[in-house]
Formats: structure tokens, sequence, C-alpha cells
């Protein structure tokens, strides 16, 4: 059985496909069948929107071709396939003092994906994203496979990565990985009492790794309190991350009902101490917090929930103040909210990442949740800023041009190698991107 | 000591896990199966988990001329030899109904090759004083039922083959781990439809090592497939015969 009809979602589960789905295990079987049939890979499905699903279409599960293919310890070039996941890198490297220069928030991330989205980590501000570090890319389109990189096919290379499986599927890839000093976190987290001072203190911080945690229900004074966390890679004994555990049903409704969150959020707060504190961890632990809390994504019941997340740029920071404040009203948000410093590493024609502050939340799915996104994503279009594909469920396509200028160029180009489409998916037909050819 | 696992039918994905787990161990590993790129590929994997040795090798059940060089290689290796035997096939019940023919080759994978390559291996592990054989069958050998008794009934004798070879070897200190898996989520299972309680092969390989550190003669992996097979065979014939479970 090559394809075989499955229902499922992204991340946030709001937006669901049925499709035929492949998972090959070797290179030549997946040949085999995108000779006859090309279809957008998928991975670990751990996008939030629709960026992974192809209704009533086909697709490519990868996470069978996970297989480490050769590491270079002088120059700490690994070569993997891209069903991959970050977190098993990590954990299989950092005790030989090599990370993934780049990594999401979920180690559940596959390589492929990271590709795909041109994902950032804690460190953008220094490492700049993911795509900055991948060295060469095999491409698979139809049934041929080609290499591509920045010295040879280097258009096709900055229009595979951040470009969501539009040039083809990613089989492998060679990632340049960073020194580390070993595999546990030196974390300092500190109180921050408002966002001025969450601005400051992000522009301030000399730290490889950042980044912020906001209470999105403090409204007045407190709007924009949160920890800030800043963190190194060091060496030293700290127990095992704690095994994981799994939510085990969706959870009801009043579960993260505003009180709820306001009072989550406050004791959240208050758990780090006046003075702040400095702790050891894990670095899978800090990397990844969430990852625990296996299929958390039940928290939010199963209607499911919507990520937003923008960035935009330093001189625009104003509008995060207008934006906390309707999304405070609003009374929708939930305990996860992430505000980081964002620097100007980006490495493809559709990468999410600009110089400025990122602030990216989640809301359960309610009524008058998506109506607020679209108010956020009109802000963030006029501040000259972006939202971010990977999470993305929702963007109306009038805001592409102005958020990803290079549109036309990826979308001239995507055509020309997939003339009949055939790698499309829910967002890139929801967004229109083809038309831009 | 070191140890190096001789896998055949190295290419699925049940022998993938089993080998990137044991090369976890730091054992060796000898990948044997028919596509070599690919199992170069895995090759690498193990590599790059902790096997100081991990080599790709051409194995094919239906050409008992390949057995030869696999035995010789590992033979070239110092300590335990360990087989682990993934190889097999599943053609459909209703292919076979069509085309009896197919049934030697069925008998063949399953258990006519693996037999005669352990056959040959069991000298030199009687020599070296140990050594483990795991040999992979599955819940469909317990009992022959209307959807694919062929396949069962490979099962079945390469089950009994792994007990004969159990008590031959455990006079030299060896020991042999008869796997039953029920479900598992492979290319094999893939998309076909009735499959209940699937397990990764992950949990699989996590299974079979626990069965060989444990010296285990017969496990049925996930566990509870004891259970369910402990059922099905206490059914008299008399009223299995009328069922299509």
């Amino acid at each position: 059985m090559i394809w075989n009809t499955l229902t499922y979602t992204g991340w946030g589960r709001v937006r669901s496909a049925t499709a035929q789905v492949a998972r090959p295990e070797r290179t030549s079987s997946l040949a085999a069948l995108q000779a006859e049939t090309a279809a957008p890979a998928i991975g670990m499905c751990r996008s939030y929107g629709d960026s992974c699903l192809n209704d009533g279409g086909h697709a490519v599960d990868m996470t069978r071709m996970d297989r480490l293919l050769g590491f270079d310890p002088d120059t700490g070039i690994l070569e993997v396939e891209a069903g991959a996941r970050i977190g098993d890198i990590a954990r299989r490297f950092a005790p030989d003092g090599w990370l993934p220069s780049v990594m999401p928030g979920t180690g559940f991330a596959t390589v492929g994906g990271c590709i795909a989205h041109d994902v950032h980590g804690k460190n953008h501000h220094g490492a700049g994203s993911f795509g900055q570090h991948v060295v060469e890319i095999s491409l698979m389109n139809g049934g041929k496979l080609q290499k591509v990189s920045p010295s040879k096919g280097v258009k096709l290379f900055r229009a595979t990565i951040g470009g969501m499986g539009q040039t083809g599927v990613i089989v492998s890839a060679k990632l340049q990985l960073l020194p580390c000093k070993g595999d546990i976190m030196t974390v300092t987290e500190r109180r921050i009492e408002n966002l001025e001072h969450f601005l400051e203190a992000l522009d301030a911080s000399k730290s490889t790794y950042t980044v912020g945690w906001i209470d999105a229900t403090a409204q007045g004074e407190a709007l924009g309190r949160g920890i800030l966390e800043e963190a190194e890679t060091g060496y030293g004994l700290v127990p095992d991350a704690k095994p994981s555990r799994a939510v085990p049903f969706n959870a009801p409704r009043w579960a993260l009902a505003t009180p709820v969150v306001r009072f989550f959020n406050a004791a959240y707060f208050r758990r780090v101490p006046e003075r702040g504190r400095t702790s050891v961890k894990p670095i899978t632990e800090f990397f990844f917090p969430l990852d625990k809390l296996l299929e958390w994504n039940r928290l939010y019941g199963k209607r499911g929930f919507h990520q937003f997340q923008c960035v935009v740029p330093v001189s625009e920071a104003a509008v995060l103040r207008l934006m906390l404040d309707k999304i405070g009203s609003a009374g929708l948000a939930s305990p996860l909210a992430v505000l980081k410093r964002m620097g100007s590493g980006r490495a493809g024609l559709m990468s999410f990442p600009m110089e400025g502050y990122t602030l990216a939340i989640d809301f359960p799915n309610r009524a008058g949740a998506e109506a607020l996104i679209a108010e956020l994503e009109e802000i963030t279009e006029k501040a000259g800023g972006r939202v971010y594909m990977a999470k993305d469920a929702t963007l109306d396509p009038s805001h592409l041009t102005k958020m990803y200028p290079d549109v036309t160029k990826f979308a001239k180009l995507v055509s020309s190698i997939d003339p009949d489409g055939q790698y499309e998916t829910d967002q890139t037909r929801r967004l229109n991107i083809r038309s831009h050819a | 000591m070191t140890e190096t696992w001789i896998i055949l039918g190295a290419t699925s994905s049940m022998a993938r896990a089993f080998a990137r787990a044991v090369s976890k161990n730091g054992d060796q590993v000898i990948l044997a199966g028919r596509d070599i790129p690919d199992l170069e590929a895995s090759a690498s994997d193990c590599a790059l988990q902790g096997a100081p040795i991990a080599e790709a090798i051409q194995f094919d059940a239906r050409e008992a001329a390949t057995f030869a060089p696999i035995i010789e290689r590992a033979s070239e290796l110092e300590g335990m030899i360990n087989v682990a035997v993934f190889v097999g096939s599943m053609p459909s019940q209703d292919q076979i109904d069509t085309d009896p023919s197919l049934i030697a080759g069925t008998v063949t994978d399953n258990y006519a090759g693996p037999a005669t390559f352990l056959q040959l291996v069991a000298s030199t592990m009687e020599e070296r004083g140990g050594g483990t054989v795991v040999g992979v069958g599955s819940v469909a050998g317990d009992r022959g039922r209307i959807g694919n008794y062929v396949y069962g009934s490979a099962k079945a004798g390469f089950h009994t083959y792994l007990s004969g070879l159990r008590n031959r070897l455990t006079r030299s200190g060896g020991h042999v781990v008869t796997v039953k898996p029920g479900f598992v989520d492979t290319a094999m299972t893939w998309g076909i439809e009735g499959m209940f309680l699937v397990a990764t092969p992950d949990k699989i390989a996590a299974d079979i090592l626990k069965a060989v550190e444990k010296r285990k003669d017969v496990i049925y992996t996930p566990g509870f497939w004891r259970l369910i097979m402990g059922i099905i065979t206490a059914i008299p014939e008399r009223v299995f015969k009328k069922l299509s479970v």
C-alpha cells in the first residue's frame, strides 16, 4: 500500500486535511513514487496552521527517512536525512560538543521542516536563521534528485529555504553544526515589570540564547510584564531530563478560561524570585520546554488553537503595545506568549525573520479569535512587519506582497519548476501564492 | 566484550530500529539485505549512533550463494557473533490464491532462507561459545487463519526451527530469542485496513533488546499479544474453522 488515506491536522488542530499519504523509507521508493505522483513533503506536522496540509491531494510523510548520513568532526558538518528530528540531533551531538546551529521551540521538528520554514531559535539575534547554516540540500523534484547550495543552484537553494515545500521534496541536507561547551544550559531568569523594560532588556542582552515569556493577560502599568530567560551552553552534571508525559485527553473549555489563565500567568510570573535566579538544566529542557508534555495541543480542547506570530521592525516597537492591549482586552490570551529580539538573518526568499521584535501568542479557537488575529495581521502589515508561515492558518492573501516582497520572484521560480502545482498545499492555495508568478 | 550483530533483512523498519538500538550500545553491525545504497545509509547512521564497525553487505534469502560471504566477514571480527533475522515477505492471501507458485518464495523468505543461513553460522557460534540469535516470527504463525495462512505457516515453520536451534545452541552457551510481533507500523502494513493496537518499530526494537538482555526464549511484542494469541489458540478447531478472525 503506497498511498494511505489519512485525515490529519497541523499542530494547532484548527484546520484539517484528508489526503493520500505515502511514507517512503528509502530514497529509491521516494524517487519511484515522486516520478509517478509528485506531492509535497510533510514531517512531524509541527507547523501550526495549514502549511503541512493538502486536502484532497497527496502528501509524502518523510518521518521514516531520519538517518544520520555523515559527520565531519573537523568541520562540524552533518549530513542527515530530512525526516530526522532536531531534538534527536541535539541529544546525539551535544555530549560531543556540537549542536544544531539553530533550534526551533520543539525538538520534534524535522530537518526538512526547519529548512522549509527557515525556522529561527532563541539565538536568532546572533546566529540568524536555520537556513543560514544549511550547506547543501538534496532536493527531489519529480523523480529527479539534485543538490543545491549557495555555490550551485543558488536561486533554487534560496527558494527552497523557507519555500514551504514548493520546490520539491527535501531528501537530505548538510548542516553546519555549532560548537558548544556541553549538554547542559546555564539559565538566568529575571522578572521584567513591563513592556518598555522588556524591550530594553532584550536589546541589552549579551547572551547567546535569549527569550522572553510574556503575561499577555496583564494590562495597564503591568502590560508586557514577563520573564526574561538568558542562557549559555555549559558542561557539568545535571540529572537527566525527566521522562515525558502525555496529555491524555482533550481539555474542557474552562481549562483555559480567562480567570484560569490570569491566575496561572500571575503564579508563573512569581515563580521566579524578585531578584531573579540562575539554574542549570539539560539542554533539551531549555530549548524544548513543552516537549516534556506530549500532545500538549490537547490542552486547547478539541477545537484547537491558533498561534499568531509576527515580527515588526525595531522602529515600530510601539505597535507591540497596541497589540498587547487588544489581546488583553479581548480576553482570549493563553499562557503561551513569547517576545524575542530578532536579528536581520534570513536565508530564503520567503523567510520570516527581519531585524526587529517578534511576538508569538496562542489563542484558543473561540469566537472572536480569528477576528482578533485579522486585526493583529493588519497592524503587522501597516508596521512593515510580517507574519510567520509556520504558524499561519488565517492570513488574508492581500497582505502577502507587502509582508513578503520577494513573493513574485518566488512564485515565478516555483511555477517554472512545478507548472502543474503538484507541490501546492492548503496554505499556498489559500494565500494564492502562484498567482504572483 | 565485543559483540557483532549480523542483521538479515536490514532494510526493514524494525531491523533499522534494532540496528540503531544495538549501535547505541556500542555493538558492531553487519547490515545484510538487497538494497545496498540504502543499507549504506543505514550503516552510516549506525556508525554515528555508536557502532565501532557498521557495514552493508548483500543478502538475498532466495540466493544461498550470498550467505557464506556474510558469515566469513563476521568471522573476521573478534568476539561474539549474534544474528537477528528480520527478513520476510507477506504476499496477500488473495495473490497466493490466484498464483499458488508464490508459496515457494514466501516459504523461502520467511523460513527456508533464514534457516539455511542460521544453520551455516551455528557452528561458528558454537566455536565461540555463545552468541544470540533473534528470530522475528509473527503472531500469524501461532494459528492458521483464512486471511494469511501461507505466510502464517511459513512463520510457524520458522518458530519451530528456532525452538530446535535454541535447544542446540544453549549447550554451547548460546541463546535464541523467538520474537512474535503483533501489528507493527511498517511499510509492509502502511495503509492496510483493519490494523489495531499498532506498535512502532522503535517499541519492538526496545522489547527485543530487553528480551536479549534477559535471555527470554519467546516474546510477544507488544506484550499483550501473548494474551490475545492465548485466547485465539485456545479456541477449539471445530469452532475456529468457522471463524474469520
